[in-house]
């Protein structure tokens, strides 16, 4: 009989004390954790970071990662952006009644393996169980708090003349959740590309890298970041169509549905605003670092249309890179 | 003879170089021209093509775009989305469309509102999944609600050829399929419009054939080229047309030989005619009542067609456009988006009025996303 | 209007549908408006998970034939009309 999660589980009673020490303290164990308080007491340096997500993903497992993966990566990758070396973590679980325990270990583990790609911990949680029903399997809150290293990193400091950087081919993540729908019939080597971005970053800043701004590109993809970007520093952001890395299978699904690859969500990626005599050596820090030769300049910043985003196409028109739509729907036409 | 690679029908067909150099062969060839062309691409593909890889910039003042009426989903009347609503409404229902259709507003609400609503509404990749659907949800009633043109139209027929074949008892279609010429004749009759070339719907020409729209090139007197979806596709079916114009020639030419023959799948054409037969009237979002110009189910089929079981909980009243929209005018290439009152203001991509504002491909909704560049 | 495109066919499977590749995604059409038989290797449009006709891969060929002689007598008239220029900057010198 395999095991579930119960409304038990849920209530504050015994079966709650089991969950907690049989899972979550087994795998999250660390000194704070285990001290069991009402609060986590905390020791920091300077300068915090502190930020916030939920998850709620379905499918919950999906080729190159899992919602604990991206319960983990997704919140410390907001500290990283902004300069920060992770630190502490907190972790609510909200659980529909019924679920496969196997499942939530098996998640559990996935946010411990990713905690220690960034060396940091999780120091308080909760856990609710909700009638069946009433919520998708399982959704997850994250709130992470980092330490600042590199200050001054802000979507508000780009100015004329920066350049624009990629980390990776983008639009992984997005294709590959659609791909994996109950509603597409669909097989490819697609897989997510989420992944715990402070190892890179820091390898950049140790690097002497200095960038403007960075974050990485999630929901609404690269288009939702450079539009954001371009709004809150006031520029025109133009780039070369041509640049940005799509991979073939990004772009084949692309083709089928009538997607744009800028409009889907990475996991993984992100984007950066540098001054043009760092290009090429976060270009070659990026390639060597990741083993992967698809980071790219994609545009520069200028002052042709403030506040707008621009797409350069290589026979010399051009259009603006629009925030994408909510939903997306396959165009028929 | 070099072998053909599936990627050169993307890559060769989007090839910089080859781009510009077509556009230099256009500019020289404009400058013959009598008078300046304005083109109608029907077809709201072609639109697409033309707004994403910035087409227009590449070509001179004397050619100019008026983009058609061929968006399946931008001209589909309020009152039809009503009844969707109204038929994901009745209980146990599981009502099914294709893509955008979801965000389009009917009179007071969107598909998408009434699913937020709790209604089973699901937006398809594929008009197959009906069957599974079905299957799955045998207590259900299961309604397709069937959009698109020529293009779509025989993919609506072959789940209707299967639902009969493996005897499915509850799958119901509301037709809404519609035709392209018509369309174009109701733009053209009036005798106003100031469109003197057109390029040819692609898609709807490898179901129909090339030859629908000959009537068309000889009533009106203007070269009609059917081209690819491709920004190179385009751009040689323009180069084709200001040829033909230099030449005094009003034919129908395939630019687009690879996918589009004269005759189009006589196989989809059959297995349509089988199942559906013209419609008296329907009523085009934009433009009002065109005679013949959408399809509904043949009488031996009442049992499989939602609008006629049931009949008695679909809205009658016939909805209006709104007062001050123009999206007529603007199909048949009288005024620009940006002459309308309400451009921009109270009709944007999303709160659309008209049809040009509704998906992506209309005309008023790529001004706003891509005017000013 | 009509999203559709170019696919590979991999495979013929039961029920006349067909394994298709769409630069790396694969996925299951079903071939019911098929009016001639389709093989593994053809090229096929898809639309809303149906073909609907073969590619004629010659017609492309021949496409991409005259995209090819297009760019070279461009790229000739630019050589000339440089050729055309350096001489008229020559002949005001002189």
């Amino acid at each position: 009989m395999d095991k579930k999660i119960l409304l038990s589980h849920g209530g504050g009673g015994e079966e709650s004390n089991q969950l907690i020490h049989e899972l979550f303290y087994q795998y999250f164990s660390n000194e704070i954790l285990l001290k069991s308080e009402d609060a986590a007491i905390l020791t920091t340096k300077g300068n915090i970071a502190f930020t916030t997500d939920s998850f709620t993903v379905s499918p919950l497992f999906f080729a190159g990662g899992d919602i604990g993966k991206i319960a983990i990566a997704g919140t410390l990758n907001d500290l990283s952006m902004m300069g920060a070396k992770p630190l502490y973590v907190s972790c609510a679980f909200i659980i529909e009644e019924g679920m496969d325990y196997n499942d939530l270990e098996k998640i559990v583990k996935s946010m411990t393996e990713e905690l220690s790609h960034n060396d940091a911990k999780i120091v308080c949680g909760d856990t609710k169980v909700v009638p069946k029903g009433s919520i998708d399997k399982i959704f997850i809150t994250t709130s992470g708090i980092g330490e600042v290293v590199t200050p001054g990193i802000s979507a508000q400091n780009i100015d004329e003349h920066d350049m624009i950087i990629v980390s990776r081919d983008i639009g992984r993540h997005g294709a590959t959740i659609l791909a994996e729908r109950e509603s597409i019939d669909i097989t490819s080597n697609l897989s997510s590309d989420c992944k715990s971005l402070w190892p890179v970053v820091k390898h950049l800043l140790d690097h002497g890298i200095k960038p403007k701004a960075m974050r990485d590109a999630t929901r609404g993809g690269l288009a939702a970041v450079l539009n954001e970007w371009a709004v809150s520093s006031n520029i025109c952001i133009e780039l070369d169509e041509e640049a940005i890395p799509i991979s073939e299978e990004v772009q084949g699904l692309c083709e089928i549905f009538g997607f744009e690859a800028t409009d889907f969500a990475n996991e993984g990626t992100f984007i950066l605003a540098l001054r043009p005599e760092q290009v090429d050596k976060a270009l070659k820090l990026l390639h060597a670092f990741q083993d992967d030769q698809s980071a790219s300049l994609i545009g520069k910043v200028t002052t042709k249309k403030p506040k707008k985003v621009i797409l350069n196409t290589p026979w010399g028109s051009s259009r603006y890179l629009d925030l994408p739509k909510g939903e997306l729907l396959p165009r028929i036409c | 003879m070099k072998q053909l690679q599936l990627k050169d029908l993307y890559h060769a067909f989007r090839d910089p170089k080859t781009i510009k150099s077509l556009a230099l062969l256009i500019e020289k060839e404009a400058k013959k021209l009598s008078e300046p062309l304005h083109i109608m691409e029907v077809c709201g593909g072609h639109t697409h093509t033309i707004m994403k890889y910035g087409l227009k910039q590449l070509l001179p003042k004397n050619i100019t775009f008026i983009h058609g009426p061929g968006c399946p989903v931008c001209i589909m009347p309020k009152d039809r989305i009503d009844h969707a609503i109204a038929l994901a409404n009745m209980e146990d229902t599981i009502l099914c469309t294709l893509g955008d259709m979801i965000r389009v507003p009917g009179s007071k609400s969107t598909l998408a509102k009434e699913r937020a609503k709790g209604r089973d509404i699901r937006p398809l990749y594929t008009p197959m999944d009906i069957i599974k659907i079905a299957k799955e949800n045998s207590d259900k009633k299961v309604i397709f609600f069937a959009i698109g043109f020529e293009t779509t139209t025989p993919m609506t027929a072959a789940v209707i050829k299967r639902v009969l074949d493996e005897c499915i008892q509850n799958i119901y279609f509301h037709i809404n399929h519609v035709l392209v010429p018509p369309a174009v004749k109701a733009i053209m009759d009036p005798g106003k419009a100031k469109i003197n070339a057109f390029i040819g719907p692609s898609h709807v020409s490898v179901i129909s054939g090339a030859k629908i729209y000959e009537p068309l090139a000889q009533t009106y007197q203007t070269p009609i080229v059917v081209s690819g979806f491709e920004p190179v596709d385009v751009m040689e079916g323009i180069l084709m047309l200001i040829q033909q114009k230099n030449e005094g020639r009003c034919e129908v030419e395939i630019a687009y030989k690879r996918s589009v023959t004269r005759e189009g799948n006589l196989k989809a054409q059959q297995m349509i005619d089988t199942y559906m037969e013209p419609r008296a009237h329907f009523t085009w979002r934009g433009i009002g009542d065109i005679p013949n110009s959408a399809l509904r189910l043949k009488e031996e089929y009442a049992y499989l067609d939602a609008e006629k079981i049931f009949s008695d909980i679909l809205p009658k009243a016939p909805v209006q456009d709104h007062k001050l929209c123009i999206c007529g005018t603007i199909l048949q290439g009288l005024a620009n988006p940006q002459d309308c009152s309400v451009f921009g203001t109270s009709c944007t991509p999303n709160s659309p009025l008209g049809s040009c504002m509704v998906s992506d491909e209309g005309a008023c909704n790529a001004y706003y996303r891509y005017g000013g560049l | 209007m009509c999203l559709s495109i170019p696919s590979k066919v991999i495979q013929i499977d039961e029920n006349n549908m067909a394994t298709v590749d769409t630069m790396g995604v694969q996925r299951e059409v079903s071939l019911d408006l098929m009016n001639e038989e389709v093989i593994v290797g053809d090229y096929i449009l898809i639309h809303i998970g149906f073909a609907m006709n073969k590619i004629d891969k010659e017609e492309a060929l021949s496409s991409l034939a005259l995209y090819r002689e297009i760019i070279e007598k461009m790229e000739e008239e630019e050589k000339r009309q440089a050729i055309l220029e350096s001489d008229n900057c020559l002949g005001t010198l002189e």
